[in-house]
């Protein structure tokens, strides 16, 4: 299943692109010889540090006693926010977070100081012996209680288009629901980490984990008080990052730098699994109350949404976060008269973050569940309800944020899909088995994704690369982004060998380094291969071109008409071996090295009306997914998934089966087993694998079927490639609504199933 | 780096054999973890650690012991597992599988389970892969070089790896298609000189050791008299996690996987005795010969790590209230064999007790056991023709997850009427428990509907469970009744109206 075809990797094309190259570290993680953050052989002198945390959700911090912990041998020194050299406020978006506590505690968890020993287990231990006095003061701990008391991080956002409120007066049905969607632990397998390191006069170097290299060194260097030049921050890789290492890692290169300062020791901080759990943020947990207005075919007239974003103690990014749901809760769905009024809450928990999807999954699921239940009050098939509301080719086509959509491949894909997965003829089928089956019961349901590419900051849509030609030929690239697992660094240099015409394995991707393409974006947004890809491409180019220049003046030929490729240089005179152009060119003071830089085109938007075009372009996928559900007990198993997905002109079609495929399951993990606990103190009860349960081996259902839309991107993108990070998330939610299928077959209320629909919650609707 | 330690705790010597020749390491504390012995004091960094809790799998390495001359391989955590508890043995990890590289610079020859995970495109982020790796080695060892492995197997031995990028399939696509790549030179393991190496491992020194690890029952039980504070351990699945997360520190650790004696499972006319040496893969692998509706209970027991490491007995006498072995023993009507050394005239001897398992706990994790006492063996009776017995689980996750409510039933019946019948239950109070009064309520009465109402009502109200992130109180009371409701249906002889008993098979006919 989905193996991308074996064929396509041994024949013996020119191009890289367009092939499923290996991942380019995959040889070296097989072999445990891939080093992450950890695994750099330690400096002389490093010392270990641990987080002190908040026990409390909120209180007044009076005292802390340290002298427990520094009585342990082996600990060095307990540093809080007395130490900090430059602002005690985090460099963060909205400037509302503090480094380390400073008289108030606004969470459990939350980090109040460091102890440093000479090894992790000590510090570890004596973080524990730290003495907290704290006054505690009443926590707010859920959205509800935030918005009655307009308690918020950031104001509230309305969007409108037409008059919903008139169109729902209007329209024949209505519909009210309100309903909850719960957060999710990133869970990338490598924890929060990073190290440290003094050099000479106050510079520093940071190892780290970290989707954003550049802001790292933006918040070290304020937190210490110096220019952004004296600190460099590295990251080869990530051992996952799912949007969890876009702002997080931040915090503990900051922690991390301010005890190495005070001690003026390398110093590590890597999190138990726990600790990470306890302090980190997770994806934004979130409320919905909608009024739908709908005609008896199932088209919507009218929608009223009110969206309240769970965003922790602090803004981070929740801002952009639920701007994007209000972005997606049109999803594939022309919305005429929308009135979305979306609520960023202040609550005493975690501060919530990026995670993949960034607001997407949130805003496209209200709309599904909306379809789903119009169409089972109206007693019509959700796909025929889905189909009937698409955005429309030549009208109904602007989005409620004036976007034009102007590459839709929905109907299309929707009914290909429908077709290839046989999806009417399993509804009957269906249909028959649960009206023999007793105890289980079985749902079906289809749902697209149209998931919008671009930063929504317009600013963060450029990116600069560096290309490097050694004599020998072989090539470096280096570009903003960075490697969290999703093969970047392999479509990159793919890319840069085709634009040198030399084979994929002479390009080296080299670790992520603000020393050597500064300002660089995050990657997120699904946008690394589309900003970072191209501005490696353009400067492969600038190479390529002085090196077409030589050539032309030798064989007297214009330069265009030089052509690279299969590690060759060709005229219409002479045919040479890449290495002798590349040895040539030096020896006549040709540049073998040149940087690339790219910015999206077309984007723009209005932060304060949400309008514009924030999107360059949209990716589109639909899943159609099929459960079975046992009404004794709300256990559940997913049968079948087949998937239809959108990339474009694939340029590595097994890494991007790989997203689609683990994008799904991780979708399917968000709405179905992982459930965070926080108890009525606002402490996370589910804060290791233990207690919360991402999918694992036996979850992958035994059919589970990728296809490839075949369209290249409509824009001009990289290879007429699309992004694939974000969007396959979302296809997860046809799970979702598989299962509220099945709830409402087995005479169950659908509506009554919040997400995660963990069996509990299943068993709930089913009122057993 | 190597004495990281209170001064009170002493520290000895630790010997493995690795890539064929020995590793030996002086002054381990006895509460240092494999992984930090690998990772900090080895710098073998290929192994990774995700949770420290024998949670996600990043820690996996496989260990090997010769076993009538030939190595028996099992995939292990290394981050709860303690590093004396390996002495003796063979250790593998993921830098260890590829051949030597002779070239600079040259790209080594990857082994097949490697190889596989390569060509599948199984690694996204990598910080997972050397724990699947090792995994899959384990089962490459274990299985003829990988012959034979289906999807379903490799699902159930892959269980207790966790990865969050690549949605699993095409690391189990690895697992099918290791069995056909070659093995290049180099790769394999070489068994003859690893053996020999592990013979050439002399006994340990006697002496006022921390980490005790007796090879005998009586040793053990004498120790156990001489250290009655020592931290008794077997697998250490449970107490690992003191060490990793609670932060505990132990002066002294009595380790009972040594014990020849208790490495057994035996048979008898009327009950099998499995020793609280035997891991839970082993020990599983008895119970589900003797009933073989246990299959897919006993897969769930956990990971495969986890249940390579740990104990049945070590589950039964730790006594968690959430532990899967026991309602499923209690129910079984099984016994435990408690062993203490008695000194006599003539030196010592051996005295035990036994008590059915439902009276061994006295309330959450404590238990009637004497400060000289260790949990030796476990008896459980062989199943009667007529008996009829199921086990379910309910789990936010199927696989390897702790249950919300575990309930298990054994039951007779005579001329339609309940002749026997013994329920155990787990997650609905502070120790795994019988239930009674449910037991009373069917007793004596015709098996019928009615019957299974009034029984179901008895389950519900017999119990007071919690409230906690697994589970609500009402939907550990709800299902408790609920499970007595399929067991009813099931007694009737319906199919498919459990999930679990549906595998992939039937439901990929029945979608």
């Amino acid at each position: 299943m989905n193996a991308p075809d074996l064929k396509l990797v041994s024949d013996n094309t020119l191009r890289a692109a367009g092939q499923s190259k290996f991942h380019e570290s995959a040889r070296a993680q097989v072999a445990g010889a891939a080093t992450y953050i950890d695994d750099i052989p330690e400096v002389r002198g490093t010392l270990h540090a641990a987080p002190v945390c908040s026990p409390v959700a909120h209180g007044i911090l009076r005292k802390l006693d340290a002298s427990a912990a520094l009585a342990l041998p082996g600990v060095r020194a307990v540093i809080d926010a007395g130490d900090i050299p430059g602002d005690t406020t985090l460099a963060a978006f909205a400037h509302d977070e503090p480094v380390f506590a400073l008289d108030t505690v606004m969470f459990t968890g939350q980090v109040i100081a460091l102890v440093v020993a000479d090894d992790v287990m000590t510090a570890r231990r004596a973080a524990r012996l730290v003495k907290l006095e704290i006054e505690e003061l009443p926590a707010v701990l859920n959205v509800h209680e935030a918005h009655a008391l307009e308690s918020y991080v950031l104001p509230p956002v309305q969007v409108c288009r037409g008059d919903a409120k008139a169109a729902l007066r209007r329209a024949p049905h209505q519909l009210e629901g309100r309903f909850e969607v719960g957060g999710q632990e990133h869970f990338y397998l490598e924890g929060q980490i990073a190290y440290v390191l003094p050099l000479e006069q106050n510079q520093w170097w940071v190892y780290t984990s970290t989707q954003h290299p550049g802001e790292v060194q933006h918040w070290v260097s304020h937190a210490l008080g110096i220019a952004s030049n004296a600190v460099t921050v590295e990251c080869r890789r990530m051992g996952g990052g799912f949007g969890g290492k876009e702002t997080q890692a931040g915090h503990l290169a900051v922690w991390a730098a301010i005890a190495a300062n005070q001690l003026k020791c390398p110093v590590k901080l890597r999190l138990d699994r726990d600790d990470d759990f306890m302090i980190t943020g997770k994806r934004h947990p979130f409320a919905y109350h909608y009024r739908v207005g709908f005609e008896d075919s199932g088209l919507l007239c009218g929608l009223e949404l009110e969206m309240l974003a769970n965003c922790g103690f602090s803004a981070d990014l929740s801002g952009p976060v639920a701007d994007r749901a209000i972005f997606h809760a049109d999803n594939a769905y022309f919305l005429e008269d929308v009135a979305v009024a979306s609520y960023r809450c202040k609550t005493n928990t975690q501060s919530h973050t990026a995670f993949r999807g960034f607001g997407g999954p949130q805003g496209v699921i209200v709309i599904e569940r909306i379809l789903g239940d119009i169409a089972r009050t109206l007693d019509l098939d959700p796909l025929d309800v889905r189909l009937r509301n698409l955005y429309g080719i030549k009208e109904r086509n602007v989005t409620h944020y004036q976007m034009k959509v102007e590459d839709n491949i929905l109907d299309p894909l929707i009914n290909t899909l429908a077709i290839t997965s046989g999806y009417r003829e399993r509804r009957e089928q269906i249909a028959a088995w649960n009206a023999s089956s007793p105890v289980i019961k079985k749902g079906l349901a289809l749902t697209p994704v149209k998931f919008g590419i671009s930063f929504t900051a317009t600013l963060f849509n450029q990116a600069g690369a560096l290309v490097h030609v050694y004599t020998d030929g072989s090539v470096q690239v280096n570009h903003g982004g960075t490697e969290m697992g999703q093969g970047l660094n392999t479509k990159v240099a793919q890319i840069v060998a085709d634009e040198l015409g030399v084979p994929f394995e002479r390009v080296l991707a080299t670790a992520s380094d603000t020393s050597k393409v500064p300002n660089a974006s995050a990657t997120a947004a699904s946008s690394g291969t589309d900003l970072n890809g191209r501005a490696a491409q353009f400067a492969a180019r600038h190479v390529r071109d002085n090196l077409a220049a030589f050539v032309a003046g030798l064989d007297g030929c214009g330069a265009g008409a030089v052509r690279f490729e299969g590690g060759q240089v060709i005229t219409e005179k002479t045919t040479r071996r890449w290495e002798d152009v590349v040895g040539a060119a030096y020896a006549n003071r040709i540049q073998l090295w040149s940087d690339g830089f790219y910015r999206t085109p077309k984007i723009h938007y209005d932060k304060t009306t949400l309008t514009g075009r924030p999107f360059y372009y949209f990716a589109y996928g639909a899943a159609v997914s099929e459960v079975a559900i046992d009404t004794l007990t709300g256990e559940y198993r997913v049968l079948k998934v087949d998937i239809l997905h959108d990339v474009g002109h694939s340029i590595n079609p097994a890494i991007d089966i790989g997203q689609i495929e683990g994008g799904f399951i991780q979708g399917m993990g968000w709405l179905t087993t992982e459930q965070l606990v926080w108890n009525g103190k606002g402490y996370l009860q589910t804060h290791a694998p233990s207690t919360y349960k991402i999918p694992a081996t036996g979850d992958v259902p035994a059919h589970f079927k990728i296809e490839l839309w075949p369209e290249a991107n409509r824009e001009d993108n990289v290879h007429g490639s699309k992004a694939v990070g974000e969007p396959p998330f979302m296809l997860a939610i046809s799970v979702y609504e598989a299962l509220r299928d099945a709830v409402a077959q087995a005479g169950g209320q659908p509506m009554q199933v919040n997400a995660p629909a963990t069996a509990e919650e299943v068993l709930r609707a089913l009122g057993a | 780096m190597l004495a990281r330690m209170n001064s009170k705790i002493s520290a000895q010597t630790l010997r493995f054999v690795r890539r064929g020749q020995t590793v030996a390491l002086g002054n381990v504390a006895p509460d240092r973890t494999l992984l930090e012995v690998l990772r900090e004091d080895l710098q073998l960094t290929a192994t990774k650690e995700g949770c420290g809790e024998g949670d996600c799998g990043a820690c996996t390495v496989v260990l090997a012991q010769a076993v009538n001359g030939q190595l028996q391989y099992q995939a292990i955590n290394s981050c709860i597992r303690l590093a004396h508890s390996v002495d003796g043995m063979a250790v593998f990890t993921a830098e260890d599988l590829s051949a030597p590289t002779l070239k600079a610079g040259a790209s080594p020859d990857l082994h097949p389970c490697q190889e596989a995970m390569v060509q599948c495109h199984g690694s996204q982020c990598g910080f997972c892969t050397p724990g699947f790796v090792m995994s899959l080695f384990g089962m490459y060892q274990n299985s003829g070089g990988g012959q034979g492995i289906t999807r379903e197997q490799a699902q159930v031995d892959l269980s207790g790896n966790l990865c969050r990028c690549t949605g699993y399939r095409p690391i189990l696509d690895a697992a099918e298609k290791m069995g056909s790549l070659p093995l290049p030179a180099g790769c394999g393991v070489d068994e003859a000189a690893t053996v020999a190496a592990l013979k050439a491992l002399k006994p340990r020194q006697k002496g006022n050791e921390s980490y005790l690890r007796p090879t005998t029952l009586a040793a053990l039980l004498q120790a156990r008299s001489a250290h009655p504070k020592a931290q008794v351990v077997a697998g250490c699945t449970d107490v690992g996690l003191w060490v990793t997360k609670l932060h505990k520190r132990f002066e002294r650790v009595l380790d009972v996987t040594a014990a020849r004696e208790l490495q057994r499972v035996e048979t008898y006319p009327h009950h099998i005795a499995i020793g609280a040496a035997v891991n839970l893969t082993d020990a599983y692998a008895a119970l589900v010969k003797e009933r073989p509706q246990l299959q897919t209970f006993s897969q769930r027991f956990a990971g495969l790590p986890v249940r390579n490491s740990g104990t049945l007995g070590g589950n039964v006498a730790n006594g968690s209230p959430i532990g899967d072995s026991m309602p499923l023993l209690i129910a079984l009507g099984a016994s435990v064999v408690l062993m203490r050394w008695r000194k006599t005239a003539a030196g010592g001897e051996i005295a035990h007790r036994e008590l059915r398992l439902e009276d061994l706990y006295t309330g959450y994790r404590t238990n009637v056991m004497r400060p000289d006492e260790l949990l030796c063996w476990i008896k459980v009776p062989r199943p009667e023709n007529k008996a009829f017995m199921r086990v379910y689980k309910i789990s936010k996750r199927f696989d390897d997850d702790i249950s919300a409510v575990c309930l298990a039933i054994q039951m007779t019946l005579k001329d339609g009427t309940v002749q026997q019948v013994s329920i155990g239950a787990g997650g609905v109070a502070a120790t795994p428990a019988r239930a009674r009064q449910t037991e009373a309520a069917l007793l004596g009465q015709p098996w019928n509907a009615d019957t299974v109402m009034a029984a179901s009502a008895a389950l519900r109200a017999e119990f007071q469970p919690i409230s906690d992130m697994r589970a609500s109180a009402a939907y550990r009371q709800t299902v408790l009744g609920n499970l007595l409701q399929r067991f009813w249906l099931e007694s009737q002889g319906m199919t498919s109206i459990n999930l679990e008993s549906l595998n992939a098979v039937t439901l990929e006919a029945l979608a």
